[in-house]
């Protein structure tokens, strides 16, 4: 496990008295596609805030490409090149998709007067691109906000692409897409992945989705690491068919 | 690309109205001028009220300091400020045209960096705050100005000060304060349209439709809003500074930071003619300011109560105002007018896209 | 600057000055306690966030001030202020905070801001700019050789304060709309599908906030003066307490009124009085600084 682009070791988060991630340890491979799962309530999403800063954790540490960044925020984590995604997706409502995503364009080198800068011909160009690689040429000049659901998250991700990360972050990409769409999205995420080198680490419910994509998948229970390894290690893991069966 | 500049028929349009106004209703020349004032105003206050979906109670702020610091400036050059502004004056007062006019322009260009620099400084405190804290704490700063400059002695403290007397007849003076306050909202106006042009109004947006997405995809949300914040305190504190001059004597807490009058009216504007478009603030002013002047005598005393209903019933049954109200009703029309070729259509989308929050 | 020394060489030398001013603080900390529980109250339950606060605690002083002008005993005026308090607040709550109370959270602002002028403006057309004070019969009390003096109107209206703070926790405790009112505040839906109707929790709670102020309003024009612009002040006052303690904090609430009254009744001491307006304001940043600072460790902003 020499090549981990995110290594996660011992991290505990509680509020209040309720803890919700305990001594979690998890290292993303650099290049891959890494699974989280676990049932509702398992930490999952806590586990994700916490590593793009959302809110500080209590104790352990969070390195990404060897750097600590468990006392970044969330700003400076996303200029890294560590991007996420959200459960309930999150767009730029009155503005157009185009304008969605000129705005989401990498940061990270962005100086004072780039703020003024004039519209890019070489960006818009990359922007419509991507627009087409999720299908949503058509509705670029639409408003971001009137789109249906499962558009609206396909935006988001092509925006996410936009901005250039090193890794990806998604929380719950397939949740609330139309199920004939869904596999057209694993399309797109794997060539993703693929052709622009993109690290993923992803939180997904749907077991066929996940197993589909992931080369290792880590399942978390209760706030704790339950299992790790190949999709049909966990596949075949008792301890997770229990978990998400509730036997306990 | 996106409309970079306003067209040369609206440019020439408003220099000509700018123009002929004074010289067709030479009897109404202090309140046309002070109508540019309230266009400043409003469409200073949309940069961060409607664009950014920041909303300030405190822009008043930077009107009041840049007054302040022009009189300080204008005063300090030939005189000692203390002892001018305290009630037992010593010495005779009296300013050249030269020392006035040298010492009017140093005091403008003073007052608009200065009120820049506390803009700076003061993002620091407000910039934090999300939301109605966001609106508390700018009224806060606003309201601790007034205080703290009507409790200051050597700026004249509670009693004000009065101006240095501009050296020309009454008819010169009026149309002097007329062109420069004109001249400033035709800048202004220039300038914020070169501003939502280039990527800073994409990005205020993003800032106003989703923060949080904005601060997850990298963007430097600090900056910018602190870049609004800053811009729109340089415009004002240069009309506080021309403002200041064209009344003549200044106080804490009626003319240079007037929590209540032109405070409120920056916000009252900008809601009446819509939130967050580019002309929106302007037709707030121009109906705001035309209704004010022609009813204002006739409240009898009553005219705050008024202006207090008015904020209700704008707040409660009007808030998209006219502009954001036309393009929910005929977006079409607002279609038809630009050419349906691709880059035209973006350049609309820009105009289309934002809207007062909580108008869906 | 040297008045400012002279008084803290004051404090510092006569340590019994020190004791009676934070007796003062405590007693007038009390009617703020009272009135920020209500601005609490209502920010908590209705997320609107009241700026006309201050203004209605200046009817209630004029309603106690006109009572007081007719002979009637200003303390009776706390009964009569708070109801008709309770009135004014129910007609504002049907014809405008109803209406902004589902909206973004900047309407219900400056809406309330617009009643704040109104009600501002209106008390100066109707009472004229001076500042009044109804004045009660009650003897001054000297203690310490007359070193501490304490106005036993004070000492009234702390009892008021009390008692009715504590009615009203009681209230919200144990009655059967407090507890409604408690419900709709944690989860407004699931109150609405269990049956509550939280329209008339709004409109209650509302009310009760305004009656409060009434009250409040009543002891502050008999242990201090009214004005009809000194509203914005008290609004801003109620807003440091209730921004320190965090307004899903109840006891912090009441806390941080006792505190802002002694800390104003030492500020002004030291400074004069003339900038006891600017130490609110300043107090008012340096909170909102602090609550800033405190979110930047948990990586969040203040909203």
């Amino acid at each position: 496990m020499n090549d981990s682009i995110i290594e996660i070791t011992n991290v505990t988060k509680s509020f209040g008295g309720v803890v919700a991630n305990r001594n979690v340890s998890l290292s993303v491979p650099r290049g891959r596609i890494t699974g989280l799962i676990g049932p509702n309530g398992s930490g999952k999403t806590t586990l994700f805030n916490s590593i793009v800063g959302y809110h500080p954790i209590d104790s352990g540490s969070i390195r990404f490409e060897g750097q600590e960044i468990s006392q970044l925020r969330v700003q400076e984590i996303a200029r890294l090149g560590l991007l996420r995604t959200f459960q309930t997706t999150r767009i730029y409502g009155k503005m157009s998709c185009l304008q969605n995503m000129q705005i989401s364009i990498p940061h990270r080198k962005a100086g004072f007067f780039d703020m003024f800068a004039y519209e890019r011909p070489d960006v818009v160009e990359r922007a419509e691109h991507l627009l087409s690689f999720v299908g949503l040429y058509e509705k670029r000049f639409l408003r971001a906000g009137s789109l249906s659901f499962g558009q609206q998250k396909l935006l988001e991700f092509a925006m996410a692409l936009m901005n250039e990360p090193t890794v990806l972050l998604l929380d719950e990409p397939t949740a609330g897409i139309n199920p004939t769409l869904i596999n057209g999205l694993i399309d797109r995420l794997k060539r993703a992945n693929a052709e622009f080198g993109i690290t993923m680490l992803i939180i997904e419910h749907n077991m066929r989705v996940i197993m589909n994509m992931a080369s290792k998948i880590y399942c978390l229970a209760h706030g704790e690491m339950l299992a790790a390894g190949a999709p049909e290690e966990i596949q075949g893991n008792q301890n997770v068919v229990d978990a998400y069966l509730g036997v306990h | 690309m996106t409309r970079t500049s306003l067209h040369p028929v609206t440019i020439g349009l408003l220099l000509l109205v700018g123009v002929a106004a004074p010289l067709l209703f030479p009897a109404y020349t202090n309140q046309i001028a002070v109508l540019w004032l309230m266009i400043v105003f409003a469409s200073t206050w949309d940069i961060l009220g409607g664009q950014m979906g920041y909303n300030s109670l405190g822009n008043i702020f930077f009107f009041g300091a840049g007054m302040y610091t022009c009189a300080v400036v204008q005063i300090g050059l030939y005189y000692d400020v203390g002892m001018y502004t305290s009630g037992a004056r010593t010495t005779h007062i009296a300013f050249t045209t030269a020392q006035y006019f040298t010492g009017f322009a140093i005091g403008t260009v003073a007052a608009g960096i200065v009120a820049a620099v506390l803009a700076v400084a003061t993002s620091w405190i407000v910039f934090g705050l999300r939301g109605p804290y966001f609106a508390i704490g700018t009224l806060g700063v606003a309201v601790a100005g007034a205080e703290l400059v009507a409790s200051w002695q050597w700026v004249g403290a509670a009693s004000g000060i009065s101006m240095p007397v501009f050296p020309g007849g009454p008819q010169t003076q009026k149309l002097f304060f007329y062109f420069l306050l004109f001249a400033l909202a035709f800048v202004v106006l220039l300038f914020l349209r070169w501003l939502y042009s280039t990527n800073f109004g994409m990005a205020i947006n993003a800032i106003r439709d989703d923060e949080e997405k904005a601060e997850a995809m990298g963007l430097y949300t600090r900056r910018y809003k602190r870049t609004a914040w800053t811009i729109a305190a340089f415009f004002l504190g240069i009309a506080g500074a021309i403002f200041g001059n064209m009344t003549g004597f200044i106080d804490a807490r009626d003319i240079a930071f007037p929590t209540t009058t032109f405070n409120i009216f920056m916000i009252l504007m900008v809601l009446l003619g819509g939130k967050g478009t580019f002309w929106g603030p302007v037709v707030g002013a121009v109906i705001f300011h035309v209704i004010k002047e022609v009813t204002w005598t006739y409240f009898l005393g009553w005219q705050f109560v008024a202006l207090g209903l008015l904020i209700v019933i704008i707040v409660v049954y009007f808030q998209q105002g006219i502009v954001g109200w036309l393009m929910e009703k005929y977006p079409d029309r607002f279609g038809v007018r630009v050419a349906p070729k691709e880059r035209e259509v973006r350049s609309r989308a820009i105009e289309l896209a934002p809207h007062a929050e909580g108008a869906e | 600057m040297e008045q400012v020394l002279g008084n803290l060489s004051v404090l510092v030398g006569m340590p019994i000055f020190n004791l009676g001013l934070l007796i003062d603080g405590l007693l007038v900390g009390s009617i703020f306690a009272l009135a920020a529980y209500g601005l609490a109250l209502v920010w908590g339950v209705m997320n609107v966030k009241n700026l006309a606060q201050g203004d209605f605690i200046m009817i209630g002083g004029y309603i106690t001030w006109t009572l007081g002008r007719y002979g009637i005993d200003p303390l009776l005026g706390v009964p009569v202020a708070a109801v008709v308090l309770w009135g004014v607040g129910w007609i504002l709550y049907r014809t405008v905070i109803s209406k902004v109370i589902t909206r973004d959270l900047f309407t219900s602002l400056l809406a309330t801001f617009g009643i704040a002028i109104v009600i501002q403006q209106g008390l100066n057309l109707a009472f004229g700019p001076d500042t009044q004070s109804a004045t009660s019969d009650l003897p001054t009390l000297s203690f310490a050789d007359g070193l501490i003096t304490i106005a036993s109107t004070r000492i009234v209206g702390f009892a008021f304060a009390i008692m009715l703070a504590v009615g009203v926790i009681l209230f919200m405790r144990k009655g059967r709309m407090g507890q409604a009112i408690r419900a709709t505040a944690q989860d407004a839906r699931a109150a609405r599908v269990l049956g509550i109707d939280t329209e008339k929790v709004y409109s209650f709670t509302f009310c009760l906030n305004a009656a409060i102020c009434g009250a409040a309003g009543a002891l502050v024009a008999v242990v201090w003066n009214v004005q009809p612009f000194m509203g914005t002040t008290y609004s801003i006052r109620l807003f440091v307490i209730v921004t320190a303690a965090g307004f899903g904090n109840l006891p912090g609430v009441i806390a941080a009124g006792f505190g802002m009254g002694v800390f104003e009744q030492f500020g002004g001491f030291i400074l004069g009085a003339e900038y006891q307006q600017a130490l609110i304001v300043l107090l008012l940043l340096a909170v909102l600084a602090v609550r800033q600072l405190q979110q930047l460790r948990v990586r969040q902003a203040v909203q």
